[in-house]
Order: C-alpha cells, then sequence, then structure tokens
C-alpha cells in the first residue's frame, strides 16, 4: 500500500498547488482523468488492427473492447488464439490477467459507496487507470471524480480507437509486411515494463526472466496457450512461497499501464 | 477455429473478465486485501505478460524462431528504457520489423 500513501502525497502537492480543495481540485482531477483517457485510448489502435490480424472479425474485436474491457486481457486473448491456442487457453489466460481488476474491487468500493445498477458499472470500469486515479486523491468527493471521469472517459476512447485499428487493420493485408506480428510482442513488453523497471521490481524480474525460459521451453512440446498458463503457475509458486519485502508495490502507477 | 467458436470464447472470456470485476465489489475486503494475495496476483501479471513477449517475439507454431522480431523487440526496449510513450513503442517495433524485411531478413 505504499504506493497509495506516495499518490495521496503528490495529489496533496498538486492541490497546494492549483488552489487546495474545492472547484480548483476538481478541475485538476477532471484534467489528469482526460489526460489519462486520452493516452490510453489511443493505444486501443493498436489492439484493434491486431485483433483483426489476429483473425477475430471487426465485430468480435469491438465485443473484447466493449465486454472484456481489460486491455492486459484483451491483447492476450487474441495473443494465444492468433498463434493458435484452444477456446480454453485463451480464456484461462485472459481470466488469469484480469484476476488483478478482482483485487481493485476493494481499493475503490469503499470511495466510491454505489449499490445496485451503479455497482455493477462501477464493476466495468474497475481498471488499473480508474483504480490508479482515484487511490491517488486525498478526499473522497476527488476520488469519486477520478474514477468516473478516468473509467468513463477511457472506456469512450479505448473502444472508439479500437473501432479505428480494426478498420485500419483490416485494409493492410499481410501483417508481417508491416511487422504488425513484432508489434503485438512490443505491446506486451510495454505492458510488462512499468512492473518490472524501477527499485521495487526485483522479485518481478526474477519471475520475468522464469517465465519467458519456462514458455520458450515448453513451445515445442504442448499445445498452443500453455506455454504461458504454465508460466503463471511458476508465479504463483512464487508468490506464496518466498518472503515478501516491504517495497513492492501492489496498486497500480497511472503511467503506461494495462487498462 | 470457426467463427461460432471464437464469439463463444469472446463471450466466455468476457463474462469470466467481468465476473471477476463484480466479485472484487462485492466481496468484503478481508483475504482480497492482503498484501500476499495482491503481490502473488501481480507476479501472475508480470509472468503472464513476459511469458507473452517470448511466444510473440521467438516462436512460431511449435518452433523456436528467430527473425526481424528480436530487432524489432530490442528497438522497443530502448524506446521503452527512453520513456516513450506506448503507441510510438509498438510503431517502432513495427517499422523496424518491415525495414529489415524490406531488405530481405525472415
Amino acid at each position: 500500500m505504499r504506493s497509495v500513501r506516495k499518490g495521496c502525497a503528490r495529489a496533496r502537492w498538486a492541490g497546494v498547488r492549483v488552489g487546495g480543495v474545492g472547484f480548483d481540485g476538481r478541475r485538476a482531477v477532471v484534467r489528469t482523468s482526460i489526460s489519462v483517457a486520452l493516452a490510453t485510448g489511443l493505444y486501443g489502435v493498436s489492439f484493434g488492427a491486431l485483433s483483426v490480424v489476429a483473425g477475430l472479425s471487426t465485430a468480435q474485436t469491438m465485443a473484447l473492447s466493449l465486454l472484456m474491457f481489460s486491455g492486459g486481457s484483451q491483447f492476450a486473448f487474441i495473443g494465444v488464439l492468433g498463434a493458435g491456442g484452444a477456446a480454453g487457453a485463451a480464456i484461462a489466460t485472459a481470466g488469469l490477467l484480469g484476476a488483478r481488476n478482482g483485487l481493485y474491487g476493494p481499493q475503490v468500493a469503499p470511495l466510491l459507496g454505489v449499490r445496485g445498477g451503479r455497482r455493477l458499472l462501477a464493476a466495468q470500469l474497475t481498471i488499473d487507470e480508474s483504480t490508479a486515479v482515484a487511490t491517488a486523491q486525498s478526499d473522497v468527493a476527488d476520488a469519486r471524480a477520478g474514477f468516473w471521469w478516468t473509467g468513463a472517459g477511457v472506456f469512450v476512447l479505448w473502444n472508439a480507437f479500437t473501432l479505428l485499428g480494426a478498420v485500419l487493420g483490416d485494409a493492410l493485408g499481410d501483417p508481417r509486411r508491416y511487422g504488425l506480428d513484432a508489434a503485438a510482442a512490443a505491446a506486451f513488453l510495454a505492458l510488462v515494463w512499468p512492473r518490472v523497471s524501477g527499485p521495487t521490481g526485483a522479485v518481478a524480474r526474477l519471475v520475468a526472466g522464469g517465465a519467458v525460459l519456462v514458455a520458450l521451453a515448453l513451445t515445442p512440446f504442448t499445445p498452443a496457450g500453455v506455454p504461458v498458463l504454465v508460466a503463471a503457475a511458476v508465479a504463483i509458486l512464487v508468490g506464496v512461497l518466498t518472503p515478501m519485502s516491504d517495497d513492492e508495490p501492489t496498486t497500480p502507477e497511472h503511467t503506461g499501464d494495462v487498462p | 477455429m470457426s467463427p461460432t467458436a471464437t464469439w463463444l470464447a469472446v463471450i466466455g472470456a468476457s463474462a469470466v473478465v467481468y465476473a471477476l470485476k463484480v466479485v472484487g465489489h462485492l466481496v468484503p475486503e478481508h483475504w482480497l486485501a492482503k498484501p500476499r494475495v495482491a503481490r502473488t496476483a501481480s507476479l501472475v501479471t508480470v509472468a503472464l505478460l513476459s511469458a507473452l513477449v517470448a511466444v510473440q517475439a521467438a516462436t512460431t507454431g511449435k518452433e523456436l524462431v528467430a527473425d526481424a522480431r528480436l530487432p524489432a523487440l530490442a528497438v522497443a526496449a530502448v524506446a521503452l528504457v527512453l520513456r516513450a510513450p506506448f503507441i510510438v513503442v509498438v510503431v517502432l517495433a513495427a517499422a523496424t520489423a518491415a525495414g529489415l524485411r524490406a531488405l530481405g531478413m525472415a
């Protein structure tokens, strides 16, 4: 939870700079939300293009962005299907990557205080970015504004840019000629980067290295999709069995993270 | 995979991911809020994404392959070290692979 405190300190400092709580503070939150939504929404283009290249239709691609609405899970899903993996492996991989959204719920639910239909809507918008912006605020009203503005903003732009990417990807033809297969690998690298770089990423770097070795070693011998799932099992063992240090972050920062 | 099977997978995976989000909002904090659970989930994310990097960059079907994707990935890594935005990283990698293939690399 260290990064939450760090986020609060940063938000308070920003609040002082723009004139404290109230209207000016709210405007700063909305401005942050919109810039996060723009940055995140924009790379919906790469998801849309890579999804049709992986063999999904434009309608299926849009269904993923509207219904699944979790970038890491979406990229993983099309990655496994595109590599020839079975439906079960694709669903399991997307689900495992989506598990962290389930951990954000207990962080944002007490801040939002919503019930019924609005709670179901809040759940769909509970992603890395909305959680990061909400938990970085120093008062509840700002946290609520940050959650809804960021969640709704990312949702609208992510879907709009997914559609654009799907249309572009459909028009391109042979994906290898445009290096789109390399773009998929680079997308995953960019998604994992914030989690393994920096001084707090030592255990994460070890797990990342182990996952690469396991995935490559198993590829010749197992059905597509299985190597990725076995790599996840290794991470669960490391997470459960190794001692913890205090400085491992558990909350997303809203820079370059997965929606 | 047939279009129907793909649709079933799309709907099934979306339902699983949404259900996980809802569970987070419905269960009281208790065990989900424990640092070790959060840490394990974070490490699983790292492992999945790292394994996907390896599979996307260095395999074709069941074979390990070294082609234009590897230098493209190296360019992406340099861009990330220089703190380039996501979309720039992805475009640079695609351009590198496309350029190397135009020059005759596999």
